[in-house]
């Protein structure tokens, strides 16, 4: 059986799942039955300075899409940081570190942008012998407003600057955590390596608006006839958070920064692509609040079961492996020729591959007598469209040509690797001659 | 071909080879990867989900099927296997209709549940042919616990009491290990000797040691297994067969159906198994439909299930009923046997209409009869060889002495299911644990 441990930034956990700051880490109820449930670990709700607490709407604060079968794919939500005591928070905080010893417990905090502020929070954070603090830079609604948030993450000097206060006021390991409404996530990312960040997570939620009800003519959720821009996490954001832990992954500054990988982590498998793209661990909010705490069972056995499979002993052989293949576009081998080619036993004979193809690609799928479908090699690009909308699995796959074939569109023999920098259309390679 | 179901009397044959193999195939075809996914699709991930509650050994369902959903189901199998370590043949004879299925969310929203059977199947089938036993021996406790049957009660206790470190030896009256799973199922049900193989896969958890032909009461007894082992636990089923109490039941051509499936079960050639032209099941349960169904399938001309309440007292499942109906099998219900008719060999057989009165089954004083050359009498089985010592209450066994425990189709309590067996031959495992290691339970 593979090791699950997982040792971040000196922070060690039974698995590399970790709940991230939000609603199911808000309070002590939820965090000890998380760990009974089997987490690794968790980010606490982040916690506000001193005094009142924020507060919430009292109306709906979640928007959602759906797929199939009402399959929750995309949330959105407009809650601000915890809405309780700060000494209640850090109460609880403490009780739950002293029972729960092999389990991770970081504390978010997002306080005003002023070097007091975070000193005072911080001595508080270290009475509860956390192992560790993440600083909100995301949350992109209702503190941002206020300077906080996705304010102090959308510009990387202030990100150094208050990492630096926190290196300097505490001794504990600090994770900054990024907002993805931004348009290049490596300056934030080196930001926070500057300031001395021992890590950053990512993604925070994504400026959003899920629907608009068309009777009312308001955003999605409504209070009281009027919506606003909330922050879009699960399945759906996933996509985005993986690239944007892949480009600092790869990027040259931020190479090697350990990362907490977040954003639409759902099953075992998705927590396993974040690692391969460089994420040390991953935090999980949306899945647990579609299915509770129990899905950490499955994440558990899949990782360990593919691990296994795989033949890695722990997760530090998983961690980092896709990073050296994910490239510039123009690095991509152009004599890499594959064609579609239809599994005529698993094929159902729905056809959805010859409208894509017929309509909306290259024309390159016959429609054969007795609905059989086959594509011609002389037309097909691979595209991969026919792949992505048949509904059956593996029925459609990509096979590659091998080196000297004539690939019969082109009627060119299938060469050696060559990209876009010395292609003869690449008016840039002209220029230079 | 020398015989068809037209042919008189009790012959074999009566249909082509390729006939019945194509009959006794499985009857629920296994789920292939891609039909897997979309089944395990549906399932909504119920929190305290009604199917687990539904499920005698209480398998994690939601749980189970997430694994197979996200392409583990090996990781599948082992959350069945916790529960119920015979979880394949359940997957395949468990009442689904009845049980976890019937109260699926999606039955009950759409009338489709989510193929949990089927699922169950197709995670321990694919960790199977894996040759993976996800489950090691503790290290040994010293102690060791007869097991008096090696049916799914005594197996299920086994296999727990060997993870726990005892050291197991059970005791089989047969001659092949597995009890109602190897004799008693209907051969579709448990295709490909099944039964045998899930046994081998069971005793590779190790330390348990079978020894077949041993009969308790006849060549050990209860004080003896006690004087060589710390515990016993009896999971010895149901060895005796009700009789119909109506004259002619001892003619040639009148069998119980018990025996009819057992041996059914261990004809490796069905067209050598001789079956009757018009066949007479008499029994309500599964015992009567898998007798009736299987009949049939064997070329018989006509087959009648004869019930003597109504249809709804039936204890075979709506599903089972349409089944056997579907099959060919003919139902005839409120109605008793009330004498065999024959000259040495049965001929016929009488039954008397019968109305469910407030005072009991009541015969209205109309008679009819039906051909028959051969009558399988399906009408409960009950206890034989319980020990000196058990305490009986409605016909099982009830209380024991100090250092015995039973479970399975000889207690009461269950339905006489294999799962319900499964669920307490484990139980009963940690019990003994408990016990014998000392641990206040
Ligand atoms: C209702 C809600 C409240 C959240 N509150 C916080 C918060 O207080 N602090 C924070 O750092 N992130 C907060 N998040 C963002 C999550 O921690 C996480 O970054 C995001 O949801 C993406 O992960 P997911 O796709 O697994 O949900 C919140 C998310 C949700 C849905
Ligand atoms: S989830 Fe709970 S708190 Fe939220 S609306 Fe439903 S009942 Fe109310
Ligand atoms: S009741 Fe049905 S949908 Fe719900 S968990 Fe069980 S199988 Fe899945």
């Amino acid at each position: 059986m593979a090791n699950l441990t997982t040792d971040f930034i000196g922070i060690k956990s039974p698995n590399p799942f970790w709940l991230a700051s939000a609603p199911p880490t808000d309070k002590e109820y939820n965090v000890r039955r998380a760990f009974e449930a089997g987490w690794g670990g968790v980010v606490w709700k982040t916690l506000g300075s001193e005094g009142p607490p924020v507060v919430n709407v009292n109306g709906p604060r979640y928007g959602a899409i759906w797929g199939a079968d009402r399959r929750l794919l995309g949330l959105n939500n407009i809650e601000l940081i915890t809405d309780r005591p700060l000494e209640v928070n850090l109460r609880e905080i403490k009780s739950v570190k002293r029972d729960y010893k092999d389990r991770a417990m970081i504390v978010s905090l997002m306080v005003p942008c002023d070097e007091e502020s975070w000193k005072a929070i911080l001595a508080h954070v270290e009475e509860t012998e956390a192992d560790g603090v993440e600083l909100n830079f995301g949350c992109p609604h209702g503190m941002a407003e206020r300077g906080m948030g996705s304010a102090v993450g959308q510009v990387p000097e202030y990100i150094e600057m208050v990492t630096r206060w926190v290196k300097q006021h505490s001794r504990m390991p600090c994770i900054v955590k990024l907002t993805p409404n931004i348009s290049d996530i490596r300056k934030p990312a080196e930001a926070a390596k500057r300031g001395g960040a021992d890590a950053v997570s990512l993604i925070n939620t994504i400026n959003s608006i899920t629907s608009v009800n068309l009777d009312s003519f308001s955003p999605e959720p409504m209070i009281d006839g009027k919506g606003t821009h909330g922050g879009y996490c699960g399945p759906a954001v996933k996509p985005i958070a993986l690239n944007m832990v892949a480009e600092i992954a790869r990027s040259r500054e931020t190479h090697g920064l350990p990362i907490s990988g977040i954003g639409g982590v759902t099953t075992w498998r998705d927590a396993a692509e974040f690692m391969a793209l460089g994420a040390g661990n991953v935090q999980v909010c949306t899945a647990a609040m579609t299915y509770g705490f129990k899905i950490v069972q499955e994440m558990i056995s899949g990782l360990s079961q593919y691990l296994d499979d795989k033949g890695m002993t722990s997760t530090a052989d998983l961690v980092g492996r896709a990073v050296p293949n994910v490239t510039d576009w123009q690095y991509l081998n152009l004599n890499y020729v594959t064609k579609a080619q239809i599994d005529q036993d698993a094929c159902i004979k729905c056809g959805r591959c010859y409208a894509a193809c017929e309509d909306t690609s290259h024309q390159a799928i016959a429609m054969l007598p007795g609905r059989m479908f086959e594509v011609m090699d002389d037309e097909c690009v691979a595209c991969n469209l026919c792949v992505n909308v048949c509904p059956v699995e593996n029925c459609i796959t990509m096979v590659e040509m091998p080196k000297g074939a004539v690939d019969p569109r082109t009627g060119d023999a299938v060469g050696d690797y060559a990209n876009w920098t010395t292609h003869p259309n690449n008016p840039s390679v002209q220029a230079a001659e | 071909m020398t015989n068809s179901p037209l042919t008189p009397g009790i012959v074999p044959s009566r249909l082509p080879a390729d006939r019945i193999a194509r009959h006794f195939a499985d009857h629920t075809p296994p789920l292939d990867g891609h039909e897997a996914l979309v089944a395990a699709d549906r399932c909504y991930f119920c929190h305290d989900a009604p199917c687990v509650t539904a499920c005698p050994t209480s398998i994690d369902i939601p749980l189970f099927i997430r694994q197979i959903a996200t392409g583990t189901a090996e990781s599948a199998a082992t959350t069945i296997w916790t529960q119920n370590i015979l979880g394949g043949m359940c997957a395949r004879v468990c009442p689904t209709e009845t049980l976890c299925e019937e109260v699926c969310v999606r039955e009950v929203a759409e009338g489709k549940p989510v193929e949990i059977g089927r699922l169950q199947r197709f995670a321990t089938d694919t960790a199977m042919a894996r040759g993976l036993h996800p489950f090691v021996r503790a290290a040994s406790t010293g102690k060791s616990v007869a097991v008096v049957g090696a049916g799914p009660a005594g197996l299920a206790c086994a296999h727990r009491l060997a993870m726990h470190g005892h050291e197991v030896v059970v005791y089989e009256r047969r001659a092949k290990a597995g009890g109602l799973n190897e004799y008693g199922i209907a051969s579709y049900k448990s295709t490909g000797d099944f039964a045998r193989r899930e046994v081998d896969w069971l005793l590779q958890i190790g330390g348990i040691t079978v020894k077949t032909g041993v009969e308790l009461g006849r060549d050990v007894t209860l004080d003896g297994l006690l004087a060589s082992h710390d515990a016993v636990f009896l999971g010895i089923g149901l060895g005796g067969v009700n009789s119909l109490r109506a004259p002619g039941e001892d003619k040639a051509g009148v069998a119980d159906a018990v025996d009819f499936i057992a041996e059914l079960r261990q004809t490796a050639d069905l067209t050598t198994l001789p079956v009757g032209r018009d066949v007479v099941v008499i029994g309500g349960g599964m015992t009567a439909v898998d007798a009736a169904v299987q009949s049939k399938l064997l070329g018989a001309e006509n087959v009648t299930i004869v019930y003597r309440r109504g249809q709804e007292k039936m204890s075979a499942s709506g599903y089972e009923q349409d089944h056997a109906t579907s099959a060919g099998v003919r139902i005839i219900c409120n109605a008793a046997p009330v004498a065999v008719h024959g000259n040495g060999a049965v001929r016929e057989v009488e039954f008397g209409y019968m109305a469910d009165t407030p005072a009991g089954l009541q015969p209205t004083g109309e008679t009819f009869r039906l051909k028959a050359d051969q009558v399988f009498k399906a009408i409960g089985q009950t206890l034989t060889g319980a020990p000196e010592g058990a305490t009986l209450e409605g016909g099982k066994i009830a209380a024991l002495p100090a250092r015995v425990w039973a479970g399975g189709d000889c207690t009461g309590g269950g339905e006489d299911l294999t799962v319900t067996a499964v669920a307490q031959g484990r139980d009963a495992a940690e019990d003994i644990h408990n016990v014998l290691m000392g641990v206040a339970g």
